[in-house]
Parts: structure tokens; sequence; C-alpha cells
């Protein structure tokens, strides 16, 4: 008896969640329909979705030929890349040195990343533009990686993942001959693969998606990240070119949707365990 | 167990080799702690009780003054409570709003993962170009939903462009960023909760769905639910992409939020004391949002 119920019960939540999904994914739907619009159809305000006389792709060529959407697409990817092969050149180590070894001032080592969990990257940007701008690196690569080398939030991540290890695993690596180098690199780091995945994942989530500091030191294309690229066509360029700029959303929004797409089980899980760690 | 096991060996290491191994992997971490991150925090401290402004050939020590300029700031004080009302109205709504997709979603037999996802995909989205995305959306003559309510006699007002509507906009579009995200959270407490317990209670003779949901799920739930609170308020507070981009904090500063005054302050005027003030602010506000939760959990009683 209870199996037609359980079945009417599914039913309706397919539909009430069809029902806001569709409501959810509005703004992509109507970004993909306007850039694929003539200008003079967009400004007739109509509510078709599909485009009269098959659309256009004018807008996509406008802005490739006036945006240099792979520049930017490249300088995220350099951004975000150096940001985490540092955090993670850092954060590992010291990762492993807090989890597992025995050293003078551990406990104030760990003391500082509790502290350093609490500040949010908004607050040292002031005193760091000053820096930066003091030094000349305003608008380079190192002024948009450098600030996000360190992160706390890393350390105390792997530190939470490597004191489930067994220590065996290290006394044999040790018995093996190996040095403590080699043992963070060659046998803890394989072994924390899915906490180092879903730090990635954060990592890159963030830094990819970030506006506040590359506009802070970032002006021009040379180092545009794609928030930027995007900011940019918006004010000097497009304007009211609705379709322009919804082909040029559509471009920078792909690749990590379509990152996500490939691969949402582990951008899930990454944001839920760093989640409910940060 | 693993003491008996590796007593003489750790005996063999310690102390010299392991603690310099310890320092020596620690080092880089806490040389570009300190510089990037200590260092900096203290300098943006300190740097709220100056006159500082870029380019000026002096710097003075002027105390409070800078906390006493912003509460005579209408602007500042205009911030402050946009922020405020910004985050009161995303909180509740982007929480209670995951917590019931995640209830619908979990309850599932087939698509979890098609209703998860597209729910999700706004965390991954380019806050940038969704903005954009939205300001065509709720553009006051050629947008769509403008459009829709003309289609049934409604003239929608200019949703980002007028005062009286502009935050509750910037929120709509806050709500959509925070769901996404609040959802996969919740998702990850309801696996956590044993699917015996709820029918255990069933056969126990709970019947209703909501009354398991308050007896069961909802106590469970608790600590995930204070700390997607937490979490969103302090993404809320510190919203500030939307606003760079849609508005400017305008019009007439009805959509102002704290970073945002922060931002412009610093980095459009050059006044950075007064900047670091209001940085100083913001992450006093933050600090009090972590304390107040684990205040909560301290005080909780743990279950299981």
């Amino acid at each position: 008896m209870a199996e037609p119920r359980a079945r009417l019960a599914e039913l309706l939540r397919w539909l009430l969640l069809g029902l806001l999904g569709l409501m959810f994914l509005m703004p992509y739907i109507w970004m993909v329909s306007a850039s694929l619009k003539p200008l003079d159809e967009i400004f007739r305000a109509s509510l078709n979705l599909i485009p009269e006389n098959g659309g256009t792709l004018s807008n996509y060529t406008k802005v490739l030929s006036e945006v240099p959407v792979a520049h930017y697409l490249w300088n995220g990817l350099i951004v975000c890349a150096g940001i985490l092969f540092f955090q993670i050149l850092f954060a590992v180590p010291a990762g492993y040195a807090i989890a597992k070894l025995n050293f003078p001032g551990r406990d104030w080592v760990f003391g500082a990343v509790m502290l350093g969990l609490l500040v949010p990257y908004h607050v040292p940007a002031l005193p760091l533009y000053v820096g930066f701008s003091a030094l000349g690196l305003l608008n380079t690569y190192t002024a948009l990686i450098l600030p996000s080398v360190i992160s706390v939030f890393a350390i105390f991540l792997f530190r939470q993942f490597f004191k489930s290890l067994p220590d065996e695993l290290i006394h044999a690596a040790r018995l093996d001959g190996m040095g403590e180098m080699a043992i963070v690199w060659r046998v803890i780091l394989p072994n924390a693969l899915p906490a180092a995945t879903a730090f990635a994942i954060f990592s890159v989530v963030a830094h990819w998606n970030d506006l506040f500091w590359p506009l802070i030191v970032v002006s021009g294309p040379t180092h545009a990240t794609p928030a930027l690229g995007v900011l940019y066509f918006r004010t000097e360029e497009a304007g009211d070119d609705f379709g322009a700029l919804m082909a040029a959303s559509v471009i920078m929004t792909t690749p990590l949707v379509l990152a996500f797409l490939l691969a949402q089980r582990r951008f899930v899980e990454g944001i839920a365990t760093t989640g409910l760690k940060g | 167990m693993s003491e008996t096991l590796t007593g003489p060996l750790r005996r063999q290491r310690r102390p010299v080799g392991e603690a310099l191994a310890g320092i020596m992997l620690t080092l880089p971490a806490a040389i570009s702690y300190f510089l990037l991150l200590l260092l900096p925090t203290l300098a943006a401290i300190m740097l709220a009780f100056t006159d500082y402004e870029l380019g000026a050939p002096a710097i003075g020590w002027i105390g409070g003054e800078n906390f006493v300029e912003l509460l005579d700031d209408l602007g500042f004080r205009q911030s402050l409570r946009n922020t405020m009302v910004y985050t009161a109205i995303v909180v509740p709504f982007s929480i209670i709003g995951a917590l019931a997709l995640a209830l619908m979603i979990e309850a599932l037999t087939r698509g979890k993962a098609l209703f998860r996802a597209v729910f999700f995909l706004p965390v991954v989205s380019l806050p940038v170009a969704m903005a954009t995305a939205w300001q065509y959306l709720l553009h006051p003559t050629i947008g769509p939903l403008n459009a829709l309510l003309r289609e049934i006699g409604v003239n929608g007002p200019a949703w980002l462009t007028s005062s009286d509507t502009v935050l509750v906009s910037l929120a709509v579009i806050g709500i959509w960023e925070a769901i996404g995200f609040n959802l996969v959270l919740f998702l990850a407490g309801l696996t956590a909760i044993p699917r015996e317990l709820r029918q255990a209670a069933e056969v126990d003779g709970v019947a209703s769905a909501w009354e398991r949901f308050r007896l069961i799920t909802w106590p469970l739930l608790g600590p995930t639910t204070l700390f997607v609170v937490t979490i969103t308020m302090i993404r809320a507070v510190r919203t500030f992409d939307s606003v760079a981009v849609l508005t400017q904090g305008g019009p007439n500063r009805a959509s102002e939020v704290l970073l945002y005054t922060m931002y412009t302050e610093g980095f459009t005027y050059f006044r950075l004391g007064y900047s670091a003030a209001i940085t100083l602010i913001f992450l006093l506000i933050v600090l009090a949002l972590m304390l107040l939760q684990t205040r909560i959990l301290d005080r909780r009683v743990h279950y299981g």
C-alpha cells in the first residue's frame, strides 16, 4: 500500500524541484538566449527564448575580436595555478610538522594558524597594496599571486587530515632511510590526496572568481583575470550592448562550469568538506 | 599500541633531528605568514589610528579620531545599515531555502545528483559575469522580468537603479548565490544522520514527516545549522562583487555596503587611515560572529 504513496511523493518532489530548478537557472537561460540574439531583437524585449531566424553568432564574434578572451583566461590560469602551487608547497610540510613532529614552538605555530583563520583576506589588503605599490609590483602576476600563497586554512585542513594518518606509515618510511622532506612529498601527500583535491577545488574556485584583490592591484588588460576582463568589457566597450555582454559572460563563465560538470562529485565534496571546516 | 611499537625508534631520532625537521618544514609557511598576513594585519590595525593618505608626505597618529568621524559620517552609517539589512534578508532566506531543498533532494530515490548540480551551479559561476546576466534579467525596459510583468499588466520597477528596490534586488542575487553553497553543507549534514533513526521513529509511531523532522532531523542537524548560519552571515557581511559590478553603491548610497565603502575610501580616495578604520570595524563584526558561534557551540548538548 505504501508503494504508490511513495511514488506519488517522489513525483511531487520532482515536479516541485524541477520548477524551482528552472527558476534558478533563469539567469543562465536568458544569458545564453540574449547572447544569440541581434541587438534590435533584445531591445524589443520579447519573451521568446528562442531567437528569431535561428539566432546569430555575431555577439560572440564581436567579443572574440574586441576582447583578448584567451589572454584573460590564461591570466586566470596562471594566477590560480601559481597560488595553488605555493599554497601546497608551504602548507603540506607545515601541516605535517604540526600534526606529526615534536618541535619547539609547535603549539605556538598552531595557535598562529588558528588566529590567522579569524582574519578575512580583506583586512591585510590595504598595507599589502601600499607595500606592493612601494616595491613597484602593481600590475604584475606577483601582486596577484603573492598575498594568497600562505593559506592558514590549508595548513589547518592538512593538519587535521595528517593527524588521522597512522604513525606506522611514517616510521616505516624512516626505517627505509627516507628524510623528512621525502616523507612529506612521497609518503604523506599521496596518502592525503582526498584532502589535497578538496582544497585545490576550494582554492581554484575562490581565486578564479575573486574580484576584490585583482581590482585593487591590477589596472589594464595585461594582467587582468577573467573577472576583471568582464568588468572592463562592461565599462569600456559594451555599454548597453547586452548581446555582446551576455556573450562575454557566457564565454568567461564556461570554463569553471565545464570543469564542475565534468567532476561534479569532487566539486561538491570539495566545497562541502572545506566549507564545513572553514 | 603504536607507542610500544615505535618507542625505541623514537628514542633514536629524537630530539634533535625531529626538532630540526619540524622547524625546517614550518619555516617557509612561518615566514610567508609573518610577511603576508601577520605584519599587514597589524599594520592595518595601526593604520586605523592614523591620518595616512597615499602620497601624503607625513603620517600622523590621531588616536580614535577616524572612528569619531565614522560615527558622524552619514555615508558610513548608511553603509553599515545597508549591510545589516542585506544580511538580514540573505541569511534567513538562503538558509531556510537551502534546508528545504536539501530535505527534498535527500528524500529522492533518483535525480539527487542532477538537482544538487542545478542549485550548486551559481557557486562555480564567475560572479562578475552572473551579475551582468542579472542586470539584463532585471533591466527596467528590456529585461525579461519586467517584460513578463508587463504581460500581466504590472509596471515593474527599475530594480537595480531605484533606491527603493536596489538593496532587495541585490539581496535576491545574494540568496541565489548562497543557496547552493548552503545546500551542499546541509546535504553533508543530512547524510551523517543514520537513516535507521528516522525509520525507527516511523515504527515507533512518529507518523508525520513533519514530526520526524522536528524530533529527529532538526536536533541532529543543529551543529550544521549553526555553522551554516555563521558562515552565511560572514559571507553576507563581506559582500562586494555584485555592488562593485552593478551599482557602485548607488543610487544615492542606497546600496553602499561595508566592504565597498572601505574599497572606495581606500583605493579611490586613497584615505588609507580612514579606510583602515572601516576595515577594523569589519574585522570586529566578523570576529563577533565567530565568537557567537563558539559560545553557542560550547553551551550545546552534544548528541551522539
